[in-house]
């Protein structure tokens, strides 16, 4: 053994210094990272620009005077910069997200690689039409895609997220009404819809009614039906909804609903629990978004961005956002204005044509998979979500048993007495290496955790992740809350204070006062 | 298949732990007559290679901008994105991450929006300014909607010189959501707003440099927008003319809605984009959107964390601030990053380059016979008025491999009175033989 | 001599006069958590009794404020923009939200007294 090998051995549990804290703050990889505007060298530049020869300045007088107090920084430094960032950072490709309701996939690189050709990436929406036919016909097998995927005949692509859809789909619900001359009040949403449900409906001019759910956490049809009425212009549903469960009586409270004149609108956000297994047309739905970046595998890249188009029937479809992609009788037409057999669309909702790197990304994704390799998305997602029920059942609580879809509910119960709360067991679960369950949603539940795996996580990845959660579940009941409250331990920040974020808000960096007069 | 890590004998195995005969059984609560019994009438799975194949095939049938002579703006805007950027926004933890809702492992996503919130508020010149929102026009829609709820007001007055597909989002969102737009005409030259404003207005909306290109200082307006309690909403789409005119925060804007695609955003054929938002600090709780707020965790460090979400969706619903639960994550991060590399000499030189550009390119063409230019003053775009209509003489010079600009009818398809108006656009990216060839082209179509 | 009732919404008010001084209960504020922000009327609006009057927030949520008896707000609590922290510290005192210039006082007959309150409350466990 030589010198360095006898070093390294020598160390053993007994003899390990207590923790230190290092010079710097930093802990090895992860580094105290300063804002941009810390690291200012006034002149760096971290693009070479050629200077521009002499000219005379057309602007009116309007030059902007005096510094923008932007920080100049070289390539290197800003690299580095975000680069750090990163890892301070969870994502899906370093683990799992059981997020519930948000379906997070893996994201394949290949849609990346395809987004970013320049026969996609470089080529703008006012370009003529026919130098883009390559661009229409990705659209248009995209809607192909969904719309078989959907079996709704009329596809609207521009809204640029899912809430957006949502809008979409409210507003082209109230076109419809009013083109028949009838004005209704009210939207029916269930008590666990997601809070854009409401707040779409509310934005539109509609009074929200809520639904409960039943005691299986399904709602309440008997509940549902004798709020229907002459003056209900919808009904939101999610399905399979937020509890993570199939709505059994969907077609009935469809017919319901028709009956009362009014239109059925499905939020699609669980898609991925029944994708190339059920059409939601079969099931009596009038228009449903999409989530590109759930069922469809588009990166959530920290917050966005997103695409939700919006499937509608045939009752819908005149009222569907501009612009519209037709056969026309000499190939793929762009139609921007209300003319034509768009001239009842309500308008725009957005510039230009819709989310084109998202289509391309998930044109990618569904070809990929194909008809049968959507179906087993599907198959997958669900048995992955029941295999979890089943080994968790006992060591958690579930508020409806039996089967799940693509998503299993516990809920706080079995936390109590211990202390523990259910934000609590998350952060702890953050220590564990995975990033939190959905919490606290939907609300008809107490201490809600939403809990869904998708289909791209495997069988051995899964069984990990149940010992952990059964080993914190045991933990927790043994009485240790202390080290749940005080968790995450591990991350780079510890728990933050939300209460004095929001009391006293700082929203951007600011100059210290020296430096602010000196620049006046 | 590559993506479905699941096995044959997983699947039995999990079934069986589960206690269910087959993959069927979990289905059960699916109606009969809505279950699909095999795959739809869709192509079946395609390997790396196929896809690649056929979706290349679909990219290879466009003309790409860079490939060809290119002057077309109009709201979206060409220019060149440093290498890093995109390298950066596709490391895994940038691109796979999800909304920061748990701060204490993301405060890479959270640290970079403060950042940009910072980075937009000193580039528009405004208070503080939110981490996003989809686009421009949506953003433009948005801050009507805002002005509305401070004011207590329901009509706002929109200049003609506002972007058209701004001014339709708004046309749109009034319809639905319950309020009035006073939209102007689309000519080309001034407009007397402040005559419009009375004591019904929640806000007046024009747009620096305009949809013409035409650049203008607001400030007079803006002081009697006040003066009747009415609030001033100014729109830019270019976000890079910020590095050369004066900020629309120092004429005395309320709020600024913004396309901020020109930095770190590649064109795209129109998505995904980036909005931008900024108002004043007494405002700020009206506000739309994500907010990220700087804060101290339990070991006194600094850090940062989502903020001021009673405003939104998940929180108020009926009664939010709007309905918005995504932004525009990975492009605002091109954005913050482009921006961070260019700095204060950078943008300004850029902007500077750009302008040069656009001041050649008028130059050249305005010598042309025939061709007319409108604008009094521009950045790196402009109108001219040509002896044909502009519509032809674009698709003509498409076939010849020059993409010569918008024609304003492609905008406004029954306005007459705009059929001969070509908006052009320069950029740095814009050569010398860019605008030979468009001179050329201009001389052969209109002699 | 002040009179002082509860709501089952969790407001209290105190009645000194004309004037009553309304406010959330202690209660309310530790189911609350840490008050972030409180949205305050204009002077001189004109509330209806079980109306929304007023918005506490909180990090995670945000409720509204019932006015328990109808009536013209005639002050609001500045103090509480700087400090909404008041709320938590102090909600029966320091903490009061708005005074209101009663429309009818025979509207506090249908309110609960303390007693009925605190029962109402353990109730709810």
């Amino acid at each position: 053994m030589n010198d360095w090998s006898r070093a390294v051995s020598a160390r053993r549990g007994d003899d390990l210094a207590p923790p230190i804290d290092s010079v710097t703050g930093n802990r090895g990889l992860q580094i105290e990272e300063a804002l941009i505007f810390e690291q200012d060298s006034p002149g760096h530049c971290g693009v070479d620009l050629p200077e521009p020869a002499p000219f005379r300045s057309r602007l009116g007088g309007l030059e902007r005077q005096g510094p923008i107090g932007l920080p100049g920084i070289s390539e290197p430094q800003i690299v580095r910069h975000f680069t750090r960032l990163s890892q301070k950072n969870y994502a899906i490709d370093t683990g799992l997200y059981p997020l519930g309701s948000c379906t997070m996939k893996h994201n394949p690189r290949l849609n990346e690689k395809l987004a970013r050709l320049p026969g996609f990436a470089d080529i703008h929406p006012l370009q003529p039409v026919k130098t883009v036919p390559g661009a229409l016909a990705l659209i248009d097998t995209l809607a192909h895609w969904l719309k078989t995927l959907t079996g709704l005949p009329a596809i609207a692509l521009s809204p640029a997220a899912g809430a957006h859809g949502e809008l979409c789909g409210i507003m082209a619900i109230r076109a419809a009404l009013e083109a028949r001359g009838d004005r209704r009040a009210r939207v029916l949403v269930p008590e666990s819809a997601h809070g854009t449900n409401p707040a779409t409906a509310a934005a539109c001019g509609y009074a929200v009614d809520p639904i409960p759910a039943d005691e299986t956490g399904r709602v309440d049809r008997a509940a549902l039906e004798a709020k229907l009425g002459t003056d209900v212009a919808a009904l939101m549903l999610t399905n399979p909804n937020t509890c993570g469960l199939f709505e059994r009586e969907m077609i009935d409270i469809a017919a319901a609903v028709h009956a009362a004149g009014a239109f059925f609108y499905c939020d699609g956000a669980n898609f991925n629990a029944i994708v190339g297994r059920v059409r939601p047309a079969d099931l009596g739905i009038d228009c449903m978004h999409l989530n590109l970046h759930k069922t469809f595998s588009t990166p959530h890249g920290g917050g966005g961005p997103g695409s939700g188009p919006v499937a509608l029937a045939a009752s819908l479809a005149p009222y569907a956002p501009l612009p519209w992609i037709v056969h026309g009788s000499d190939g793929l037409e762009l139609i921007e204005h209300k003319s034509g057999p768009a001239e009842h669309s309500l308008g725009r909702l957005k510039g230009f044509h819709g989310q084109m790197g998202m289509f391309v990304r998930a044109l990618a994704y569904m070809m990929s998979h194909g008809s049968d390799g959507l179906r087993q998305v599907a198959e997958d997602a669900v048995l992955n979500a029941n295999y979890l029920r089943a080994r968790l059942a006992d060591d958690l609580s579930l508020p409806f048993p039996g089967v799940c879809m693509h998503e299993v509910l516990f809920d706080d119960r079995f936390l109590k007495d211990t202390g523990v709360t259910t934000l609590d067991f998350a952060k702890a679960l953050i220590d564990e290496g995975y990033h939190p369950m959905t919490m606290y949603f939907p609300l008809i539940v107490h201490g809600a955790m939403l809990i869904e795996p998708t289909e791209t996580e495997s069988k051995a990845l899964l069984d990990w992740f149940i010992s952990v959660m059964k080993r914190l579940a045991a933990v927790a009941r043994a009485g240790d809350a202390a080290r749940f409250r005080s968790a995450p331990e591990f991350t780079p920040r510890h728990r933050l204070d939300e209460t004095a974020a929001a009391r006293k808000p700082v929203l951007r960096w600011r100059p210290e006062p020296a430096r602010r007069e000196a620049a006046d | 298949m590559r993506y479905l890590p699941l096995t044959s004998s997983d699947r039995a195995e999990m079934l069986a732990a589960i206690g269910a005969p087959s993959i069927d059984a979990l289905f059960a609560d699916v109606p009969e007559p809505a279950r699909l019994q095999g795959p739809l009438d869709l192509p079946r799975a395609m390997g790396e290679i196929e896809v690649e194949r056929a979706i290349s095939s679909m990219a290879a049938r466009n003309v790409a901008a860079g490939s060809v002579p290119f002057f077309i703006g109009a709201g979206v805007y060409r220019h060149h994105i440093p290498a890093a950027v995109d390298h950066l926004i596709q490391r895994g933890e940038f691109l796979t991450s999800y909304t920061p809702y748990q701060p204490e492992i993301a405060q890479g996503t959270l640290q970079y929006l403060f950042e940009f919130q910072t980075q937009v508020a000193l580039l528009t010149g405004m208070e503080v300014a939110n981490a996003s929102l989809y686009d421009g026009a949506t953003a433009c829609v948005e801050a009507v909607m805002m002005a509305n709820r401070i004011t207590g007001r329901r009509k706002a007055v929109l200049s003609g010189q506002l972007h058209p597909h701004y001014r339709e989002v708004c046309e749109t969102y009034a319809r639905f959501v319950g309020f009035a737009v006073d939209a102007q005409h689309p000519i080309p030259g001034g407009e007397d707003l402040a005559a419009l404003v009375d004591r019904d207005t929640s806000c007046v909306v024009v747009q620096n440099p305009d949809f013409f290109g035409e650049v203008r200082d607001y400030s007079e307006l803006a002081q009697r927008c006040h003066e009747a309690g009415t609030l001033l909403v100014i729109v830019v789409t270019e976000i890079l003319s910020l590095g050369a005119i004066r900020a629309p925060g120092e004429m005395g804007a309320d709020i600024v809605a913004a396309e901020g695609q020109s930095l770190g955003n590649a064109l795209n054929f129109g998505g995904p984009h980036v909005g931008l938002f900024a108002t004043r600090d007494k405002f700020v709780r009206q506000m739309p959107g994500r907010l990220v707020g700087q804060t101290t965790d339990a070991a006194g460090r600094r850090g940062w964390v989502l903020t001021l979400s009673t405003r939104e969706q998940h929180i108020r619903r009926e009664k939010a601030t709007s309905n918005i639960c995504t932004n525009s994550g990975l492009c605002s991060l091109a954005f913050t990053i482009h921006l961070a590399l260019l700095g204060e000499t950078g943008l300004k030189r850029l902007a500077c380059l750009n302008h040069a550009a656009a001041v050649k390119l008028a130059e050249r063409i305005e010598a042309v016979p025939g061709v007319r230019l409108v604008n009094r003053a521009f950045f790196n775009e402009f109108a001219v008025r040509l002896p044909r209509p502009a519509s032809e003489v674009v698709d003509r010079l498409a076939e010849r491999g020059i993409l010569a600009g918008v024609p304003a009818s492609r905008f406004y398809p029954s306005r007459n009175e705009l059929a001969d108006l070509l908006l052009v656009a320069a950029t740095e990216l814009t050569t010398d033989a860019d605008i030979d060839r468009l001179e050329g082209g201009l001389r052969e179509m209109l002699s | 001599m002040s009179l002082l009732r509860f709501t089952r919404d969790h407001e209290w008010i105190r009645l000194d006069g004309d004037f009553a001084v309304v406010g959330i209960t202690d209660y309310a504020q530790s189911q609350l958590g840490d008050v972030v922000y409180v949205e305050l009327p204009e002077i001189g609006r004109r509330v209806d009794q079980g109306k929304e009057a007023a918005v506490v927030e909180s990090v995670k949520a945000a409720s509204e404020v019932y006015a328990p008896a109808s009536g013209e707000v005639v002050e609001v609590n500045d103090a509480l923009a700087a400090d909404p922290a008041k709320v938590n510290a102090d909600a029966m005192g320091e903490g009061w939200f708005l005074k209101l210039r009663l429309a009818d006082a025979k509207e506090l007959d249908g309110l609960l007294d303390e007693e009925a309150y605190r029962k109402f409350v353990e109730e709810q466990h």
